[in-house]
């Protein structure tokens, strides 16, 4: 059953769920499907429970960070120079919105298939970073998704046990986001070069020893 | 699972029954840096919550800022019993990303290593189960003793013993070095009587019966809910081996069975892996007798200054613990915009706690040698 079949089949059991086709253009050719907000968890729990699809076993679980994105395409436009009406080309910039997004790989132990790539993204890089969790549906998802919540600030609502799993509880940042900047931790090396000379530099001065 | 009312029962007794206890993170039957957090009422376990991150060091954001090529060496360190198998799962993905064909001969010999992997991995957890349960020291050195033969044949062509770094996307790194094959072929040809062996001691071994059967049951539908993979998820009786499901590679061209359990408890782990070693010798020989001459490397990628089309890809594949998996996402970049690594020892710790709870302190500790962890792998 290719996605489209899936994304149709979905759609005729459960009305009123957003999907969404997303094309892998890599020689994979794994496609992959969008799943809104709502529903989510009535979508996920209809793929494992369908006769035709089955897809019981949820493998891989990860978190992905999409920064804001600038894209700036050349647009030919009419415009008046000098009175008189001429064809001038111009750039226009279009601003994407960042968010999150997190990547279940969904099979089929019972029938053999797979994968079966579903998605759900996250509103903003900001507050809006909840989605549903999956973990109900498929137990496999527990720490994986703890593990998404830890390195990528997603919140899973519906998450049994929502904590860090590899990093401490006292730490505070998302360190896999894009933008994580590391703290400056410096520690003396007797040798300093490159980065770690200018982070020596740093440390001296605000010290107050330069 | 032991309900909360049980527990508030046990703690109205009034006698402290309960005691909190953190077992590990160093001690040696944890096989590195593992911790579980357990209550204990006596001797049975209560709860048991596993506690990670000793030895996370972040290896995808460290992917993510290395080239394709340079990610291969440090895939290494996560199993690192298993460094040719790991090897093999990012050059799949990768491979499946790009679009890229592998050699024959490259392929043959990715079957040899992984399955030779496959025996020593299966062999040492043995070794260390049985340490477990209390056979100090033997049964370890007999199956480290047939592991250094296969590691010596590792070190002969990789040039490594563990670290092997071997494989490249679209083939392998070197040719076999002369006389390799001759003497694979002999430390395959002796492997059947080291299983002889070792099953005689162990296999009918009163201690181990009792020691094994019955203890850590886990039920066939808790196994595929949890996603356990591998040797474990066979022993609860489900058909599911990726070698056979997805015949990545060249599987398809050999005879093999897959062994199943019956009971899903510590003896069908420990007999699964048993009989799987006897299946991978039989790939290894239909393998060594098979593989043709040729190229080891695709000659039209180019490993150095790689820069696949944008896009992502998920490859796959049966290692020793379980189902290895890559995730990587492409933007273009010589970089990889994400690199997931799907760490079968730490799913397979899912249902760690299921299996645990209400057995002694002492079972927790086999049942939870069967599910063979490796720290690199877990924490990552």
């Amino acid at each position: 059953m290719n996605l489209e079949e899936i994304k149709s089949r979905i759609e005729a059991a459960l009305p009123g769920c957003r999907l969404e086709i997303v094309v892998n253009s890599s020689p994979s050719g794994q496609h992959s499907l969008v799943v809104g907000r709502e529903g989510a968890v009535e979508v996920a729990r209809f793929l494992r429970d369908d006769a035709e699809l089955r897809l019981d076993y949820c493998s891989n679980v990860s978190g992905v960070d999409w920064l804001d994105a600038e894209t700036s395409e050349k647009v030919k436009v009419k415009k008046l120079v000098d009175g008189v009406e001429q064809e001038v080309e111009e750039v226009r910039k279009t601003r994407t919105p960042g968010y999150l997004e997190v990547v279940y790989h969904l099979y089929s132990m019972e029938k053999k298939h797979g994968p079966v790539v579903l998605r759900q993204r996250t509103g903003d890089r900001g507050d809006g970073v909840t989605v549903a969790s999956f973990t109900p549906v498929w137990r496999s998802a527990e720490f994986q998704e703890r593990e998404v919540f830890d390195l990528y600030g997603i919140l899973f609502e519906g998450h049994p046990d929502l904590r860090r799993i590899l990093m401490w509880d006292g730490f505070e940042d998302h360190p896999m986001r894009k933008d994580y900047v590391e703290p400056n931790d410096y520690e003396y090396e007797p040798t300093p070069h490159d980065s770690v000379l200018a982070k020596a530099a740093q440390a001296r001065a605000m010290e107050g020893r330069e | 699972m032991i309900a909360d009312q049980e527990l508030a029962a046990i703690e109205g007794r009034g006698d402290e029954a309960l005691l909190e206890l953190s077992l590990g993170p160093h001690h040696p039957s944890t096989h590195g840096v593992f911790r579980m957090d357990v209550v204990l009422d006596g001797e049975r376990v209560m709860k048991l919550k596993p506690v990670f991150g000793y030895l996370h060091r972040n290896h995808e954001k460290i992917a993510e800022g290395a080239s394709y090529l340079a990610s291969m060496p440090y895939t290494d360190r996560l199993d690192y019993i298993g460094s040719l198998t790991n090897n093999w799962a990012y050059a799949l993905a990768v491979e499946k990303l790009a679009g890229i064909q592998v050699p024959e001969r490259a392929e043959y010999i990715r079957v040899i290593t992984a399955e030779l992997t496959r025996l020593q991995n299966h062999a040492s957890t043995i070794g260390f189960l049985t340490q477990e349960m209390g056979a100090s020291g033997s049964p370890l050195m007999y199956s480290f003793r047939e592991r250094e033969k296969i590691l010596d044949l590792f070190e002969a062509l990789t040039g490594s013993r563990m670290m092997c770094n071997y494989m490249r996307f679209g083939g392998c790194r070197v040719d076999l070095p002369a006389g390799w094959l001759e003497q694979t072929k002999k430390v395959v040809g002796d492997f059947p009587r080291f299983l002889d062996e070792f099953e005689s001691l162990l296999t009918g071994n009163e201690i181990l019966l009792a020691r094994t059967q019955g203890v850590g049951v886990l039920s066939k539908e808790l196994a595929i809910q949890g996603g356990v993979t591998g040797p474990i998820l066979r022993a609860s009786g489900v058909n599911y081996d990726i070698r056979k499901v997805d015949k990545y590679g060249i599987y398809d061209r050999f005879d093999f069975r897959v062994p199943i359990g019956e009971h899903g408890d510590v003896y069908d782990r420990y007999m699964i892996r048993m009989l799987e070693m006897r299946e991978s010798v039989k790939i290894l020989e239909q393998a060594l007798r098979d593989i043709p001459a040729g190229p080891i490397m695709d000659s039209k990628t180019k490993i150095r200054g790689f820069r696949p089309k944008a896009g992502e890809a998920y490859g796959r594949i049966e290692s020793a613990k379980g189902e290895l998996g890559f995730f990587l996402i492409s933007d273009g970049s010589p970089n990889p915009y994400r690199y997931r690594v799907r760490p079968p020892s730490l799913i397979n710790l899912t249902v760690l706690e299921d299996m645990c709870v209400g057995s002694s302190v002492a079972d927790t500790i086999v049942i939870f040698g069967t599910i063979d962890i490796v720290l690199g792998e877990v924490d990552r």
